[in-house]
């Protein structure tokens, strides 16, 4: 009896927050698919009477669309560029505040990590006159060794670079915290092993470092991918996902669909592409992952 | 470190904090700048070379976006969005998270292995739909559409249940025997234990909710509901030449932020741990 009713009331702690998490995000995810299926429009938005099913039209739509692509690319060159060049920096990062002869620590720590907790949005207004072309502190700074000034965001060719470059120094010290602890996880007498049998600095890196912290690695680096993926507030602020489009991303584009031209079909559809595509990435690196440590 | 590259302890120490200086430079400029040229003169940071400091400080560019621009009012949005939102948040997520790590309910371990997995959809794919429930509810264009999706995350479950399975199931026996009710168990030997993971918890819903951007942008467009970031988004676009007023914005914005963040710092740390081991 009373295991009955300790029972019920353990469902009322729950309970709460499993309605919220089924009404307002299980059932839009669900409903997302379905309505990728649809003409959703301005007009069914108006008159749901309006509404037809349409099967997989708007991917088709959006996989004979230029403009996906496009998007798909950008997507892609910010994941494949940014990804690298966050975790290497975050590595990087994390191997100096870890050495034995770094001082002041917590102050370098809090330091390289203060960029994470900003706002997005505030620092890009930031970046954005940072590479301005005329005033700009980059261009000044590139100046000093001969370098003409860039129109960072205003020319195609330089937009995404800027965007990765502001995203790496927004994001690296989340994962340079991560890597940190897992450093400071690793035995120090492995390390003094190494060195009774002569390893040098890098072979130490190579053979005890590496290895003993590609766990953690791979499980930064999957989160990372996931999370680059979904570009969106950089573009918006510093380039509007221009010029030329050089910076419209997938999410953009979905934003853009489905809040600008109310195009709410075709925006769940470009929806769940990149949702298929964030999936099937983290399951390829989780593959890889697993097979690296089963050798 | 053999043969040619044995620095002596003194090189290492400053090849080390060289670059530890060098890179935290790089990452405080941005914010040092920013806190530098909200001070300056309308047009002084248009200049070349850039300045760095202000050749005359004022506090004009702030008065000008209180009184103008309506800073006061997103200020004051974004501040009772993040604290309801991160309220409200914590009750439902505490005590969601202590049901699924101490209590027992049917298909309790299902449901959580089920939450885990939702995990790697982004929160993007739910939007469209998203908005036209809320449109349904008459939550669009509310301080409400912003907070209820935010109620309970499967993040924050996930946080309090980890740190919660380490309550001793003794103590909790203990007190049922005394014949206390579950609530009661809860509010007075269950949260002052969970103390610590509720700061946590804390400091990440707040910080969350005041930078996201994306869905406020979506839910809101009536410009006096406006949070900050979104407010910043729409100035930043009419005054593309106001750079030190666009300063000054950014100040309000990151600076509370900044704040409860360095005060609150080893809470903050912990939950980034504890979110990461599991992923």
């Amino acid at each position: 009896m009373r295991l009955i009713g300790r029972r019920q009331v353990a469902w009322w702690f729950a309970a709460p927050a499993l309605v919220v998490i089924g009404v307002f995000f299980v059932l839009p995810v669900v409903a997302a698919l379905a309505m990728s299926l649809t003409d959703f429009d301005i007009y069914a938005l108006a008159d749901i009477s309006n509404l037809r099913v349409v099967g997989v039209r708007n991917y088709v739509d959006l996989l004979e669309r230029p403009l996906f692509w496009k998007a798909l690319g950008n997507t892609l060159y910010f994941v494949a560029a940014g990804v690298p060049l966050s975790l290497g920096a975050s590595l990087g990062a994390a191997l100096l505040l870890d050495s034995k002869f770094a001082r002041f620590q917590p102050f370098f720590r809090t330091a390289l990590f203060a960029p994470v907790v900003t706002t997005v949005v505030a620092v890009a207004v930031i970046w954005r006159y940072l590479l301005g072309t005329r005033y700009g502190y980059l261009n000044y700074a590139l100046g000093v060794f001969g370098v003409r000034p860039i129109d960072w965001l205003g020319d195609p060719r330089f937009a995404m670079p800027a965007i990765i470059l502001f995203a790496v120094w927004k994001n690296f010290g989340y994962n340079m915290i991560i890597l940190l602890a897992g450093l400071q996880n690793i035995p120090r007498e492995l390390y003094e092993a190494a060195r009774i049998d002569g390893a040098s600095a890098f072979e130490r890196f190579r053979f005890v470092t590496l290895p003993m912290l590609a766990p953690i690695l791979s499980i930064v680096a999957i989160l990372t991918v996931a999370g680059y993926f979904q570009l969106f507030a950089e573009p918006y602020v510093m380039t509007q996902g221009g010029p030329l489009q050089s910076t419209l991303s997938v999410l953009y584009l979905m934003y853009e669909e489905g809040f600008k031209y109310w195009n709410l079909g075709s925006a769940s559809a470009v929806a769940f592409l990149l949702f298929l595509l964030i999936f099937a990435v983290t399951l390829l690196q989780t593959r890889a992952a697993r097979g690296e440590f089963a050798r | 470190m053999s043969g040619v590259a044995v620095p002596l302890p003194r090189t290492g120490t400053i090849v080390v904090n060289a670059l530890l200086i060098g890179a935290s430079a790089l990452a405080l400029f941005p914010l040092l700048w920013m806190l530098a040229a909200s001070f300056m003169a309308p047009g002084e940071a248009s200049a070349y070379p850039p300045p760095l400091v202000p050749s005359h400080p004022t506090l004009a560019n702030y008065r000008e976006l209180f009184a103008h621009a309506g800073m006061g009012r997103y200020l004051a949005n974004s501040v009772l969005l993040a604290v309801a939102a991160t309220a409200l948040s914590l009750v439902f997520n505490v005590t969601a998270g202590y049901a699924f790590a101490k209590l027992d309910f049917r298909g309790r371990d299902r449901l959580f292995r089920l939450m885990l997995g939702a995990l790697v959809i982004p929160g993007q794919v739910a939007m469209v739909p998203l908005f036209l429930l809320l449109k349904h509810m008459g939550l669009v264009n509310t301080y409400g559409g912003v907070i209820v999706p935010a109620l309970a995350s499967i993040f924050g479950i996930f946080l309090v249940r980890q740190y919660a399975l380490s309550i001793p199931d003794d103590l909790l026996e203990a007190a049922r025997i005394d014949g206390a009710s579950e609530w009661r168990i809860f509010v007075l030997v269950v949260v002052p234990l969970l103390k610590p993971i509720i700061v946590t918890l804390a400091v990440f819903t707040l910080l969350g909710t005041w930078n996201d951007f994306m869905w406020p942008l979506i839910v809101l467009s009536d410009q006096d509901l406006y949070t900050l970031p979104v407010a910043l988004a729409s100035l930043s676009r009419e005054h593309v030449q106001d750079n030190e007023l666009m300063m000054a914005g950014a100040v309000l914005t990151t600076l509370p932020v900044l704040v409860v963040f360095l005060s609150l710092q080893r809470y903050y740390m912990q939950g980034l741990m504890l979110g990461a081991v599991k992923g």
